[in-house]
């Protein structure tokens, strides 16, 4: 199952490798990583997206929160959340393909970040799955260069991770 | 007044009430080396091998209920110190260690004996630090020792670049530490308890299952009131030896691998199974699908949530320190109405299987068989000595037949398996017991690992008594080779050993060949008498003998190899 976990944790140096060197020590698969400090500048967040059987993500919770610099982990996956990730996508747009990535973008709701006579950069947000459906839906020899955030998640309404 | 990192660390380590720190000097801790010469209350020992200045903190940290501390240089100090803090680590060891490290400014220009000690580290410390500003070192070496002992214990190693030993600032050591990421729970939740309780009482073939964490607690006195309250079999793990006096009626014995038929047999068909303080090693259950083959309920009580249902599924999850959660639940089983089951047919089985004698063995008149060795050791010390062992079949052989009935009196590396973690264990054992009786149960292989710290016990006075089982095998290996890679002894020969008796007397010591069955005990009461000197005992036992019983690994509890099987 793929699993969502969000972990806030000191904002210290080498905090970041002792979360990776935990999953690859430990054989724990990483679909993605991300992290960047919170509005409390002692504190970074974490989001992980991980696949694993029961068993696995309960271990994984529990080695994430023996870990000193980790302050709290919680799993989004156990109830209602919401998942975001950025992508930047360039594509070679000319002729009559510039006009149908313009449309492609506007349906999957992208913006044009940046033009040149040859490409287009388009930004694009939304779930994991959003974005790969839009890189499915346009000519796969168009694509120049892809670049994604990896997923960032919440908890819905009143479920929060704070401290 | 204005301290430097030198004075502080020193100072700190007073603070701590640190009576020992085993090291070895070099570039990066000049500074706090001379900080050490300069006041008494701190000794520093030194060994010959920063390993073993690891291994011997650790040695002294398991017989004491104190924090290990080492000291050791930048580059080479520090990774030659791996091991031990490896060692350390897997048996969840309190300990500090303290690493130099080159200048702040050349850290990250692979200078002179540049090792990124933090990352090479990181996988097997309970944590780490690098100190960039003397301004933190305190605070630093506080949280280190409270994160080594808290909670599950383990080591902690605080890296300290030389600039910061040199640079002042105002010390003033913290009387308390906040991490607010870290909050270890040490009491049980009293429902939990209470149900656990329950499950006890009522249960027909119950079993305790008792492990390292009651040693680490200190919980010897709790278990054993415990135990005799549920009127249940008590088995230890081989890191819980002593935890359960081994000689009372309701052992069983070590469990596992080489544990005893009635140990395994009784985990095998328990109904309930009560964990303390012990992680369910692959070396302890076997086969884990084999294992859940049979129904029975799992209480498991440990204080790191993370070894809870890691590898086997458990019922009831007490997550608490052993001494604290077992007082509680004492307490509820006292106020109960109700009594414990009659549990006459599951004594009358559990004996059955005992009447197997498993660690029955054939002695010889011709040759010396380790086993005699060791029971004729635990004989002449009254089974009161401080064991320390290396790794291999004499350490399986100390477990097995020197029946411990006190806790932290048998010192060796379950988890890691180092061998070399003997000589220089006794040593930390020796120094913080002065006056006590230590042997170091060994193999010929183990011992050549770290024999340069027999310096170190000249230096320092240690009367250690070396107990070698000289089979001139790797004897382990070679057990597993005759077992399962068809007799092919591959480099399991230990050719071209040195003479340990004029190896001992070089290194100014007293040294003894023992050849024959019938001058095993006359050799050991003449080393023992010696009380003032190490004596270093080369006994030349039966060089094929085999460790029984025996699980081979991936197979179930049940499906055991004992010795008349053969
Ligand atoms: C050659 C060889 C053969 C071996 N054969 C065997 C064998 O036959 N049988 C055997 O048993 N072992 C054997 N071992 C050892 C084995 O590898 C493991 O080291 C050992 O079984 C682990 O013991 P344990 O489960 O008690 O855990 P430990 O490693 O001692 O862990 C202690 C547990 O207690 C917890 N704990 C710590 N402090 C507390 C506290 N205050 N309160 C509550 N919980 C706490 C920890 O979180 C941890 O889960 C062998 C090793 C070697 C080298
Ligand atoms: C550092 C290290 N290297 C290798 C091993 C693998 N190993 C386990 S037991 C053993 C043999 C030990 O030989 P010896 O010390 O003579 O003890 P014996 O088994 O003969 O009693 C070896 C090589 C180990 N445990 N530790
Ligand atoms: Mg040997």
């Amino acid at each position: 199952m793929r699993h969502i976990i969000s972990l806030l944790m000191a904002n210290e140096a080498g905090a970041l490798s002792r979360v990776s060197g935990l999953f690859s020590a430990r054989g724990y698969n990483i679909e993605s990583l991300t992290v960047a400090p919170t509005e409390d500048a002692t504190l970074s967040r974490m989001t992980i997206v991980t696949r694993g059987s029961d068993e696995v993500i309960e271990q994984i919770n529990k080695q994430l929160n023996k870990l000193v610099d980790v302050v709290s982990v919680m799993d989004l996956s156990d109830g209602d959340h919401i998942e975001r990730e950025l992508m930047l996508v360039k594509v070679h747009a000319e002729g009559a393909d510039r006009e149908e990535l313009k449309r492609m973008s506007d349906i999957f709701r992208g913006n044009v970040i940046d033009v040149s006579d040859k490409t287009y950069t388009i930004e694009l947000t939304g779930a994991g799955s959003k974005l790969d459906s839009f890189l499915q839906a346009i000519d796969r020899k168009l694509i120049l260069e892809t670049v994604r955030t990896g997923a960032s998640g919440i908890g819905r309404g009143l479920r929060i991770l704070k401290i | 007044m204005e301290l430097t990192g030198a004075e502080i660390t020193i100072r700190c380590l007073q603070e701590e009430g640190v009576e020992y720190v085993f090291g070895y000097p070099g570039g990066a801790v000049l500074f706090i080396y001379d900080e050490l010469f300069k006041q008494e209350a701190v000794k520093h020992v030194l060994v010959r091998h920063e390993q073993a200045a690891v291994h011997a903190a650790d040695g002294y940290a398991r017989s004491t209920e104190k924090v290990g501390v080492a000291l050791v240089t930048s580059g080479p100090g520090v990774t030659n110190a791996v091991t031990g803090i490896a060692t350390a680590y897997m048996d969840s060891i309190p300990m500090v260690v303290i690493s130099g490290q080159v200048p702040t400014s050349f850290i990250g220009e692979d200078a002179f004996q540049e090792v990124d000690a933090v990352g090479i580290t990181r996988p097997c410390v309970k944590h780490n630090f690098l100190v960039k500003d003397v301004k933190d070192l305190a605070s630093t070496l506080k949280k280190a020792f409270y994160l080594a002992k808290s909670g599950r214990p383990g080591p902690v190693l605080v890296d300290i670049p030389k600039d910061v030993s040199n640079h002042k600032t105002a010390f003033e050591y913290p009387s308390t530490v906040n991490i607010r990421s870290y909050h270890p729970q040490v009491t049980g939740d009293a429902n939990l308890i209470k149900q656990a309780a329950q499950m006890l009482l009522e249960a027909k073939r119950p079993m305790v299952y008792a492990g390292g964490g009651v040693i680490l607690s200190d919980a010897a006195k709790q278990l054993t009131e415990l135990v005799r309250l549920i009127d249940a079999p008590c088995t230890n793990t081989l890191m819980g030896l002593g935890g359960y006096p081994a000689s009372d009626k309701q052992s069983v014995g070590m469990l596992g691998m080489h544990g005893t038929y009635e140990a395994n047999m009784g985990m095998q068909n328990c109904d309930v199974l009560f964990a303390v303080g012990a992680r369910f090693d692959d070396r302890v259950i076997g086969n884990v699908a084999h294992f859940n083959s049979v129904p029975r309920k799992i209480i498991h009580l440990d204080i790191d949530p993370a070894s809870i249902s890691k590898r086997v599924k458990v019922d009831v999850p007490l997550v608490g320190d052993v001494a604290n959660v077992l007082t509680d639940l004492i307490k509820v089983l006292k106020s109960s109405k109700q009594k414990p089951e009659a549990r006459k047919d599951w004594w009358k089985q559990i004996d059955e299987w005992r009447s197997a004698n498993s660690l029955s063995y054939k002695n010889s008149i011709e040759l010396i068989k380790p086993q005699f060795v060791i029971e004729t050791l635990h004989k002449i010390t009254h089974g009161d000595a401080f064991i320390t062992s290396d790794v291999g079949q004499h350490q399986m052989w100390a477990a097995q037949y020197y029946k411990f009935d006190k806790p932290r009196r048998w010192i060796n590396s379950g988890g890691l398996g180092t061998m070399g973690f003997g000589l220089p264990a006794a040593m930390g054992v020796q120094l913080a017991h002065p006056g006590e009786t230590v042997a170091c149960v060994t193999g010929e292989g183990s011992i050549q690992m770290n024999i340069q710290e027999l310096s170190t016990c000249k230096q320092f006075n240690l009367p250690i008594k070396v107990i070698a089982l000289n089979n001139r095998y790797l004897g382990m290996v070679r057990q597993w080779q005759e077992f399962f890679h068809g007799n092919r002894y591959s480099q399991s020969y230990m050719d071209a050993l040195p003479d340990f008796v004029k190896l001992a007397e070089a290194y100014g010591h007293v040294g003894i060949l023992v050849e024959k069955p019938s001058d095993v005990e006359g050799a050991l009461k003449e080393a023992f008498a010696r009380k003032d000197e190490l004596v270093f005992l080369d006994f030349r036992t039966d060089s094929t003998e085999n460790v029984y019983p025996m699980v081979p690994g991936g197979k179930g509890l049940s499906e055991v190899i004992l010795a008349e099987d053969l």
